[in-house]
């Protein structure tokens, strides 16, 4: 009975890291479906959003507003709309002007953006981790008392309604709005997608503004879930989502859920029975297998090498 | 169209202003547990709004600016002049690269200790950017995890050093090549993957190395790094003031001089310099012989390359191998040079520094790969005050040199036979 509470403890820690994961990968996984190419900076995007929704919520408290859902609901407006605008700049600076050369160029364009971006939180912000105040506080607690009990905290449960809310909404607005539709035809096919009139250019922006938005969403949840941004913040969770988006099949944004619910499950059973130190190890190795042994993923689709 | 271009440009001004102001001009001071909100300066805020400004103004009169700049490249007086014959260049070229290791050299008996310190950090940079160079600029294999390979070869003499009191000489290529062999082993399977994919592989095995060494307390100190690690001697003569092993003599008694610390700090540097120039000389071979020909013919068009007969993962491998065994190369003097090495020597950042130089330096190119990884390295410690930015100055230059000028600043040139007109 222990075991499997513990069992269930670590299942329900690992699903609500890999909501958020899932979040950032399917930015990852939209970007790359599209033009193809892997948004390196896209984890300083989320590390971005989860520092202006920390900046709007000290604001808020220095105002006097602490009313709760009024404070999360302002912190994710302000996130999301910072956030976005920067996927789009970034997007315009970095990303259309190598767009279509060689497969590297676009790259280290990214990786030189990634670089920058971190830089230029940590010139304004300083270098130190900040505390995220916990707002919401409390759980429900399971099991015998005094010993091992199943805690599920208010805290995991905001995340997973709100990264429900956040991928029922993108995939009602990928199968059923205008826009949405013109975003699938690009992703098949950008060329044809252009012939037929779609305006390719505002396609490809508004797949990096939407990215760009859900990782905003992740940085407000996991700032708040762990209690503290620094400039590195999305460094390794950016690689950890790339992870998830690849396990899941790069490219399909049903596998990008799927991947990141199962890299944070691996991750949280490796740190709950072998040792917190190696979760990173077992993340970065899990892609390394899946790259070697199934490049396609779980969800994707095999790519045609034309000639 | 011009009030669509107002529009156009108001909409990017407003963005600027969105994206600079919350983390520019919004301060969070952390105290303790509690974090207050502060307004920046004055200045700050001016310099945002003059951005909005200036970002307002370049899309307005995006067109006619960008007439302008064509104009620009077009009155360079560069630009029309006549490449140096090939026998001519190629003359000029050796003389001048003798004549700079002649001069570096005799250099460091005439300057100060720090500089002569920072100038063997230039020559780490320098092997290190070089046999990046085969790997990304040559063979177009993208390897953000090439620090891994340096972390090797600096472990590798540290352990050995402290476990069995190996001597510099006997670990320099026994790092390299163990370094080589991880770029091997690490190689084969990973090589089959696409650029991209590549590159996160590789991100991701430079990580698993850091944070082994950082975990594996009880074999690598962990955290806390490895101390004491020799420096190298010369024919069984140390450089220390006191001899530290039996059976050495020291430099200073050998000779009759005066002892110097300047001697060591010297040395160290004479030795990276031998070895900085034997990286280059044996790159520039390979560059030459048929592998090195297949590496850029794999880069260049991989399909054919295959239907020519070449083989993907000997050529590939052999490329990454080769640029893992000069990491090891560098790795070997780096620890000797510190004395101490800790993971905090090889996290990611280090890999994207050196991807920075070869890639400022124009990609396969060994001159441009050289004149980065000096100015890289020197130029934040002449401008000490801006040492904070460096990394966003190199952020944003690699941005821009992919935009405007892909092939670096010294681009790479092809070594060829010009045929006699035949018309």
């Amino acid at each position: 009975m222990q075991d499997l509470l513990y069992f269930f403890q670590q299942l329900i820690n690992g699903l609500t890291i890999g909501s958020t994961y899932a979040l950032i990968a399917i930015g990852y996984t939209m970007v790359y479906g599209i033009i193809g190419m892997i948004n390196f900076a896209h984890g300083e995007i989320y590390m971005i959003g989860a520092y202006t929704a920390l900046i709007a919520i000290t604001g808020l408290a220095t105002l006097g507003i602490a009313w709760l859902p009024l404070v999360l609901l302002v912190a994710l407006i302000c996130a999301v709309i910072v956030s976005s605008s920067m996927g789009w700049a970034v997007e315009r600076v970095a990303y259309r002007p190598v767009r279509g050369r060689h497969r590297l160029i676009p790259l280290i364009s990214a990786i030189g953006m990634s670089i920058f971006l971190q830089n230029y939180v940590h010139l304004a912000q300083g270098s130190r981790n900040i505390g995220f105040p916990a707002l919401i506080e409390g759980s429900f607690r399971m099991g015998p008392e005094n010993t091992f009990q199943l805690s599920i905290s208010y805290m995991q449960i905001t995340i997973f309604i709100i990264t429900l809310v956040c991928m029922t909404a993108l995939s009602l607005f990928i199968s059923r709005s205008r826009t949405g539709r013109a975003c699938r035809a690009v992703s098949q096919d950008l060329g044809m997608a252009s012939l037929l009139g779609i305006d390719t250019n505002r396609i490809i922006s508004a797949t990096f503004v939407i990215g760009a938005a859900l990782a905003a969403v992740a940085g407000l949840l996991l700032g708040m879930y762990y209690g503290s941004v620094d400039p590195l913040f999305g460094f390794i969770a950016g690689l950890k989502a790339f992870t998830a988006a690849v396990l899941g099949g790069i490219g399909s944004i049903p596998g990008a859920m799927l991947g990141g619910l199962i890299l944070g499950v691996a991750e949280s059973m490796t740190s709950g029975y072998l040792s917190g130190e190696y979760k990173d190890v077992v993340a970065f190795s899990l892609l390394i297998l899946i790259l070697l042994f199934k490049p396609t993923g779980l969800l994707g689709k095999p790519e045609v090498e034309k000639i | 169209m011009a009030a669509e271009n107002i529009k156009h440009a108001f909409f990017c001004a407003v963005i600027t202003l969105i994206i600079a102001y919350p983390i520019l001009g919004l301060n969070l001071i952390p105290s303790g547990a509690v974090v207050s909100l502060e307004g920046a300066d004055g200045s700050t805020i001016a310099a945002i709004i003059a951005a909005a400004v200036v970002v307002f103004l370049f899309q307005l009169f995006r067109d006619s600016i960008m007439a302008r700049l064509g104009f620009l490249s077009r009155v360079n007086p560069l630009s029309g002049r006549e490449p140096m014959p090939q026998h001519k260049r190629a003359r000029l070229e050796s003389w001048l690269l003798t004549g700079i290791i002649v001069l570096a050299l005799f250099w460091p008996f005439f300057v100060s200790r720090g500089s002569v310190d920072l100038a063997t950090l230039v020559l780490i940079y320098i092997m290190l950017a070089l046999g990046l160079n085969v790997v990304v600029g040559l063979a177009g294999l993208l390897d953000l995890g090439y620090v891994a390979f340096y972390a090797v070869g600096a472990y590798t003499f540290a352990l050995l050093s402290q476990y069995t009191g190996i001597s510099f000489w006997m670990s320099l290529p026994i790092g390299a090549c163990l370094a080589a062999l991880f770029g091997l082993v690490l190689g084969f399977p990973v090589l089959r993957l696409r650029g991209d994919y590549l590159a996160i592989v590789t991100l991701g095995f430079g990580e698993i190395i850091r944070i082994l060494l950082n975990n594996w307390t009880h074999l690598t100190g962990g955290p806390n790094g490895i101390g004491g690690i020799p420096e190298p001697t010369l024919f069984g003569m140390e450089f220390g003031r006191r001899i530290k092993e039996e059976g050495n003599t020291s430099f200073h008694e050998t000779f009759g001089i005066a002892y110097a610390s300047e001697h060591k700090v010297i040395f160290l540097y004479l030795i990276a310099l031998v070895l900085a120039v034997i990286t280059a000389l044996v790159i520039r071979r390979f560059m030459r012989m048929p592998v090195g020909r297949a590496w850029e013919a794999l880069r260049e068009d991989e399909i054919a390359a295959r239907s020519l007969g070449l083989s993907r993962t000997a050529v590939k491998l052999s490329a990454f191998t080769i640029g893992a065994f000069f990491a090891g190369f560098a790795g070997t003097v780096f620890a000797s040079k510190q004395g101490f090495i800790s993971p905090e020597s090889f996290v990611f950042l280090e890999s994207a520094i050196i991807l920075a130089i070869v890639v400022l330096g124009g990609m396969g190119s060994q001159i441009g790969v050289i004149l980065a990884a000096i100015a890289v390295t020197i130029l934040p410690e002449l401008a000490r005050e801006f040492s904070d930015y460096r990394m966003l100055v190199f952020g944003a230059a690699m941005v821009l040199m992919m935009v405007w000028r892909p092939q670096g600043l010294l681009p790479m040139r092809r070594i060829h036979i010009e045929l006699k007109d035949q018309g």
